[in-house]
């Protein structure tokens, strides 16, 4: 590798670039699932990105020592050990989160976030990057469910990680916390952030014009 | 009711003198979107007189709500998107008149405005506008607040202005849930055709569906084999069953709730209605059939709303399957 691009822009991409939910769209399905509420937004984003900065780290660890054939089965392998840690210990520390969240903590283990990472990144790159990559990716699906969750929660609910934020006579309007308000939620913001990317491309384009004529006159 | 027919109602003539060029279709109609739109929002002032009849004047501010939010999201949608203002075609006031006629009496207004909104916004803009969209969407709208205020779209106790005895409850409402031997003396035919039941605004009279549904058949705007074959599938699966020992008669299916109305005005919309005369008789069969089986199975009292939204997700399939042969070609 003759030219990297720099640790910190590794970091960022996973915010917003190349965003998890909103670029990539993968691991839509947790993400439809349990963005009921806020905190479980937080809970879910948390469990995967740690899953996912363990497993990098690992996986980049091993790259040269696993046959080509067989990476799939050695990844799927060191991520459902990281999950059975992350299940058991929100078993122990966390019960309520560990019963709203269900069977989606398992799940984590076919999450392809991780796979994606794994296959995409950590299995080509050093352990420092991939940790990096994976952290901005893990920080990434976090705010993106726990966006998500906030607005489901607030509309279908009134409330914002338990606390009332809607004035007393607000009539909350239930579907939003029912399977088809995820797809309304998701949809939407999917087609906000799409015009946001529009306007900023636009935008460049033209700070890219004016530079040029400038560098002309 | 939408229509996908051309905007302006003229042949668009591309080049000059010998080379021209027409674009299909060329037999045109002669209507314009907005002639037609119009057409059929005035033909559903008689569903809205029969509301504010029976149910007061107060049944205006959920319809005016309801309209008022769909216009709205139409002019703002257009604006956005920096295309031509459609707002004048007619088709999403006569959206948000639909969807304030399938509320409830004394349903809140702020929340018939969210319905328009979410009607067109939702049902029809995210598709790409006018002749784009899957859903009705009216029903769009309907679906939204009955899954998000159910308590709201169920509440039927402000139907008390002419509406006598039976002001709780909905026909329907009383045979899955009330006393059946109360039902077999309150719900006489005669109250079902002249709408003096519990029920949404505009779904109560039979004789106002029926003045608009002429309305419609004489100007040859809604295609006569849908509202057909959904009032035969609902006479012919209700008597099925009926005759099986099972539900009320099948006039009583087809003259309570939504029946009438959905046949009329909702599964009769252009845009998400088979396009084939083969395939509107299949559509309309469907509803019915769907409409039956939930009023008598499933854990609804209603089902029309539903039965058309599944049988509008069918329309591709069936277009695709009754397409006509080309004339010379093997079957």
């Amino acid at each position: 590798m003759s030219k990297q691009t720099s640790i910190s822009a590794e970091f960022l991409k996973g915010l917003w670039e190349q965003s998890p939910t909103l670029r990539q769209l993968l691991g839509l399905c947790p993400t439809l699932a349990v963005t009921t509420a806020a905190a479980n937004g937080v809970g879910m984003g948390l469990a995967t990105a740690f899953v996912l900065v363990c497993a990098s780290l690992m996986i980049s660890l091993v790259r040269k020592l696993v046959p080509g054939q067989v990476r799939i089965a050695t990844y799927v392998v060191v991520v459902a050990a990281f999950v059975t840690v992350v299940d058991l210990t929100m078993k122990a520390k966390f019960p309520a989160m560990s019963k709203s969240l269900g069977a989606f903590i398992p799940l984590i283990v076919v999450n392809c976030i991780i796979l994606g990472r794994a296959e995409a990144f950590a299995s080509k790159n050093g352990p420092f990057r991939s940790v990096v990559d994976a952290l901005g990716m893990g920080v990434g699906f976090t705010a993106a469910l726990t966006f998500l969750g906030g607005v489901r929660e607030i509309l279908g609910n009134g409330s914002l990680f338990g606390v009332a934020v809607m004035p007393a006579d607000y009539d909350p309007w239930i579907v939003m916390i029912l399977p088809a308000g995820g797809f309304f939620a998701l949809g939407l913001t999917l087609g906000a952030a799409n015009i946001i990317n529009r306007w900023r491309e636009q935008s460049a384009l033209r700070a890219a014009r004016v530079a040029s004529a400038a560098k002309e006159a | 009711m939408a229509t996908e027919s051309s905007k302006g109602g003229s042949l668009q003539v591309i080049g000059e003198g010998n080379l021209s060029l027409v674009t299909s279709p060329h037999a045109h109609f002669g209507w314009s979107t907005a002639r037609i739109m119009w057409t059929v929002s005035l033909s559903l002032v008689p569903c809205l007189a029969s509301a504010v009849w029976f149910f007061g004047a107060g049944v205006l501010a959920p319809v005016a709500g309801a309209v008022i939010g769909a216009a709205a999201t139409e002019w703002v949608v257009a604006r956005l998107n920096h295309k031509p203002q459609t707002l004048p075609d007619g088709s999403a006031f006569l959206t948000g008149l639909l969807l304030g006629l399938i509320v409830p009496p004394g349903f809140s207004p702020l929340h018939a405005l969210l319905g328009g909104v979410v009607s067109i916004g939702i049902g029809k803009a995210v598709f790409g506008g006018l002749g784009d969209n899957i859903f009705n969407p009216a029903l769009v709208g309907r679906a939204f607040l009955q899954a998000s205020f159910p308590a709201g779209m169920t509440d039927w106790s402000a139907s008390v202005a002419r509406v006598d005895a039976v002001s709780q409850a909905t026909p329907l409402g009383l045979y899955k849930f009330g006393d059946p031997s109360q039902f077999a003396s309150d719900i006489a035919t005669q109250k079902l055709l002249v709408g003096n039941v519990g029920g949404c605004l505009g779904e109560t009279s039979a004789v106002a569906i029926l003045a608009g549904a002429a309305i419609l058949l004489v100007t040859r705007i809604a295609h006569w084999q849908i509202m057909v074959s959904m009032v035969l599938g609902g006479f012919v699966f209700g008597g099925v069953l009926h005759l099986g020992g099972v539900g009320p008669s099948p006039l009583f299916h087809v003259l309570s709730g939504g029946f009438l109305f959905g046949a009329v005005f909702m599964a009769t919309d252009y845009v998400t209605s088979p396009t084939t005369p083969r395939g509107q008789w299949i559509f309309g069969l469907g509803i019915a059939l769907l409409t039956i089986l939930i009023r008598e199975f499933g854990g609804l009292p209603e089902g029309v709303m539903y039965s058309i939204l599944m049988m509008n997700a069918a329309v591709p399939l069936i277009n695709r399957g009754t397409r006509p042969r080309i004339y010379g070609a093997k079957r």
